[in-house]
């Protein structure tokens, strides 16, 4: 294991004077989400070495870490004292850094029920494009003092800021977690779970591929049992590392051999299914839908479009990652950014192209 | 960049965008008469006044956007207005600047049981978003103590929260898409139909933002299944320090309740005298602390916090046997702070958060500050997350009280601060907290806000001198504080 180290001085400097000579960086933690965005060129600025657990405190619910801190350890170190991130970040190929996980904003099958990245993240400190540290948040749940910069770090993928430190909400862990599973085609997996979500149940998962709808029920043991009694079928306590694989994407269904890309459709849960050529899986009761398929993605961002929502091209060449902004949008991201980066050197162009963040 | 200061209009200028908003507006959407503008010279904190030059009151988005497209073009400011319940004068008028009511936009779009959501305009009170959820077994959960009258455009300006938050979340939590209109009056879309949007998380940016990057003209929010069951446990302690720690003993124990209040025994005495609670009014403070969930969690979550509450020296534990003794429970505590105005001619809420396990010693420091303040001091707050809305009494009627009352209220978020905590919880900055917030941020993250504003608001038309003090206010402010009151340094940078 590396040791642990602040190198937030020395990054600072680098970024000022990269900012002075107008180089742009390549922001890195582990790399297990390069593939996630646009390609930046750029020179690498690693955030590997900058990492370690500042401050945890389980009875404040909060914990600090550096950003080059891996996820893992952060997890680890969490499951000693009862306690989780509510958010259940990807781990893809084993790997990903807590600054990462924040930069990404991907959550996991837990989001709809409990807490999204951008949720649980309570302060951040981090370098501007001017080789600036500044602080946003703090460690407390509830604080309004000046704008919510720090949740907007979540998802921008370094484009406004290099993360140093961030502090999350941690939650308790539960007592007891049971799986139901139950035959059902799409269409009717959508009817029930927009039937299911009226009801005070402990859900916290369902998603729904090949053809079965399962669902992660957590809580109480007395709880769970009674919810999983109430939603019949057949309910296990060992999901067979099903949401593992649906959280860090090692299901057979996001194989990387899968020649088709992989698109996610974030939409309103209970949008029927929707008419897109390929295969299916459901995520978040409904609201986040994998899908894999030759479709144009023209007509792929139509349909999400259509339903409310938009659509993200999580892997796939030559096509462009993030659902295209109206102008006057993609206007105020050029702003924001240059708010943050006025030399435009942080992972420009990872989100949009033509100067776009 | 040059952090320039705060807008000036002169008097022409003001003139002729009066004089355009009436060709433009119907007669009925434009006050001018100085009596009619005296209704909206205050927010809740009624210690700042001040009459704009016109209120308008829009019938619709439209209308919205024709006062932001006129006043920008004569570069005329506009503070934007909901219900009028904020607490930091976040909607206290321009003397030379429109204020916005959204009032007249209060129409519930949709709500949509399937997808668990409520589409409504910001002028729909909190209450009411929950009213017409519940036959559909949904609710919307931020519940700050307003929310009879406070607004969603007002929530989500002031990101309000409330008894449930600990469990539930703060609006931002709460709030899946925004759609506003900038200063130039263009529309601006945060968040989507689903869990999430595409590009810069904006639904984030937007909230809690007090009004000073664009005008909320329609929110889509989250609803929540009702609980199955809601429980409440009172303890009384003999100490305010034991109460601070079963608190803490509370959260560790790895309990999420969905509310957890505490009172001091100032809070205690004047609640019951005022709805016969049945609180124990010799409590140095009681502990409200609500449960709910599935009938088995639930029983399950109070027989470990009844066991926590005893170990951490509670003298008595009480549970709520049904519905009416739990609303009598909570009455107490929802009618502390008109309880607590009966006591004293004028009261100041204020509004710090605190690490959990600094409660008990932030309180024994604000009670030694009121000593010196010589000004009684009463607690009634979120203790489940750490905010405090320390009541200070007095009576704005005796000369030099309300000054002193506004050091106290001062030296309270300075304690706040040095506990490692933060000058407002909830309540916004306004223009109450812009002098702590100098304390609170540095130079450099104060230019960072003020730049992430000029994104938006490149003129800085909406709601000038709010929220983020300027960086020369700061500079006096610190000022002030190093030479004891003397003027401050010359040098010091003007902008």
């Amino acid at each position: 294991m590396a040791a642990d180290a602040d190198r937030g001085e020395a990054l600072a400097a680098r970024v000022a004077e990269a900012a002075a000579a107008g180089t742009p960086l390549r922001i890195a933690g582990s790399g297990s989400k390069a593939f996630y965005g646009r390609p930046v060129a750029g020179e690498p600025l690693s955030l590997a070495g900058h990492r370690g657990i500042v401050a945890y405190e389980p009875a404040e619910l909060y914990v600090t870490a550096r950003a080059g801190t891996p996820l893992a350890e952060l997890e680890e170190t969490l499951a000693a004292r009862g306690q989780r991130l509510g958010c259940e970040p990807p781990r893809f190929g084993g790997r990903g850094t807590v600054g990462g996980m924040v930069a990404a904003g991907l959550s996991g099958p837990r989001r709809p029920w409990s807490w999204a990245v951008r949720d649980v993240v309570l302060g951040v400190r981090c370098i501007n494009g001017r080789g600036e540290i500044l602080a946003f948040g703090g460690r407390l749940m509830k604080n309004v003092a000046g704008f919510d910069a720090a949740r907007l770090m979540a998802g921008s993928l370094g484009t406004l800021a290099v993360l140093l430190e961030v502090t999350l909400r941690v939650d308790p862990a539960p007592e007891a977690s049971l799986t139901v599973s139950l035959e059902c085609d799409m269409a009717e997996a959508i009817e029930r779970l927009a039937a299911w979500g009226r009801l005070p149940l402990p859900l916290a998962g369902a998603c729904h591929l090949d053809g079965r709808l399962h669902l992660r029920l957590e809580g109480a043991e007395a709880s769970v049992r009674e919810a999983a009694a109430r939603l019949g079928g057949e309910a296990r306590a060992d999901d067979g590392g099903l949401w593992a694989g649906l959280r860090d994407h090692t299901l057979p269904f996001f194989s990387a051999d899968d020649p088709r890309p992989l698109w996610r459709l974030s939409v309103p849960p209970a949008t029927p299914p929707l008419p897109l050529a390929g295969e299916w899986l459901l995520d978040w009761g409904g609201a986040q839908r994998w899908l894999r398929s030759d479709a144009p993605a023209g007509a792929v961002r139509a349909a999400a479009e259509r339903a409310g929502g938009h659509a993200t091209c999580f892997r796939g060449e030559g096509i462009e990652p993030f659902h295209p902004l109206a102008p006057a949008a993609l206007a105020l991201h050029r702003r924001i950014k240059a708010a943050f980066d006025p030399a435009g050197i942080l992972n420009p162009g990872r989100m949009y192209a033509e100067g776009g963040p | 960049m040059a952090q320039r200061s705060e807008i000036t209009v002169d008097e022409s200028a003001a003139r002729a965008c009066m004089a355009a908003l009436r060709r433009a507006l119907p007669p009925d959407t434009l006050l001018t008469d100085p009596d009619t503008l005296r209704t909206y010279e205050c927010d809740a904190l009624s210690a700042y006044r001040r009459l704009p030059l016109a209120v308008a009151l829009p019938h619709d988005r439209e209308q919205v956007r024709t006062v932001l497209r006129i006043t920008r073009e004569h570069g005329v400011p506009v503070v934007p207005r909901g219900a009028g319940t904020g607490l930091s004068g976040g909607a206290l008028p321009h003397p030379r600047g429109v204020l916005l009511s959204l009032a007249r936009l209060n129409r519930i779009l949709a709500i949509d049981p399937r997808n668990r959501t409520a589409r409504v305009e910001p002028g729909v009170r909190n209450l009411a978003v929950s009213e017409a959820a519940r036959p559909h077994g949904l609710h919307y959960a931020p519940d700050p103590s307003s929310q009879v009258a406070c607004t969603i455009g007002g929530n989500i300006a002031e990101n309000a929260g409330g008894v449930h938050c600990l469990k539930y979340g703060l609006t931002v939590h709460n709030v899946l898409r925004i759609e506003a209109l900038t200063a130039d009056g263009e529309t601006l879309v945060a968040g989507g139909g689903g869990l999430d949007g595409p590009g810069y998380d904006l639904a984030a940016a937007l909230t809690g933002s007090e009004g000073l990057l664009a005008v909320v003209v329609e929110a889509t929010v989250r609803l929540l299944p009702l609980p199955q069951c809601a429980r409440v446990l009172l303890a009384a302690f003999e100490r305010v320090e034991d109460a601070a720690a079963a608190v803490a003993a509370v959260i560790a124990g790895g309990i999420v309740p969905a509310g957890l209040e505490m009172m001091d025994n100032a809070a205690v005495r004047a609640a019951e005298d005022f709805v016969h609670a049945g609180y124990p009014t010799d409590a140095a403070a009681i502990l409200l602390c609500e449960l709910d969930g599935t009938e088995a969690e639930v029983e399950a979550g109070i027989a470990r916090v009844r066991a926590l509450l005893a170990e951490h020296g509670a003298t008595e534990v009480r549970l709520a046997r049904d519905e009416a003794e739990r609303e009598r429970f909570w009455k107490g505590r929802k009618a502390a702070f008109p309880a607590v105005g009966r006591l004293s001619p004028d009261y100041y809420c204020m509004d710090g958060t605190i690490p959990r396990r600094e409660i008990g010693r932030v309180l024994t420091r604000i009670a030694e500050l009121a000593r010196e303040h010589g000004l009684p001091v009463v607690n009634v707050f979120h203790a489940g997350d750490g905010n405090l809305h320390p009541l200070i009494l007095y009576d704005a009627n005796r000369p030099g009280e309300l000054e002193r009352t506004e050091r106290l209220g001062h030296r309270i978020l300075e304690a706040c601060i040095e506990a490692g905590g933060t000058v407002t919880g909830e309540h916004g900055v306004g223009v109450e907290k812009l002098d702590p917030m100098c304390r609170q941020f540095d130079e450099a993250t104060l230019r960072q806000f003020h730049a992430l504003r000029e994104a938006f608001d490149p003129r800085r038309l909406l709601n000038p001198g709010k929220a983020v003090p300027t960086l020369a206010r700061c500079a006096e402010h610190r000022a002030m504080h190093v030479r004891g009151g003397r003027l401050p340094f010359p040098e010091l940078e003007r902008f």
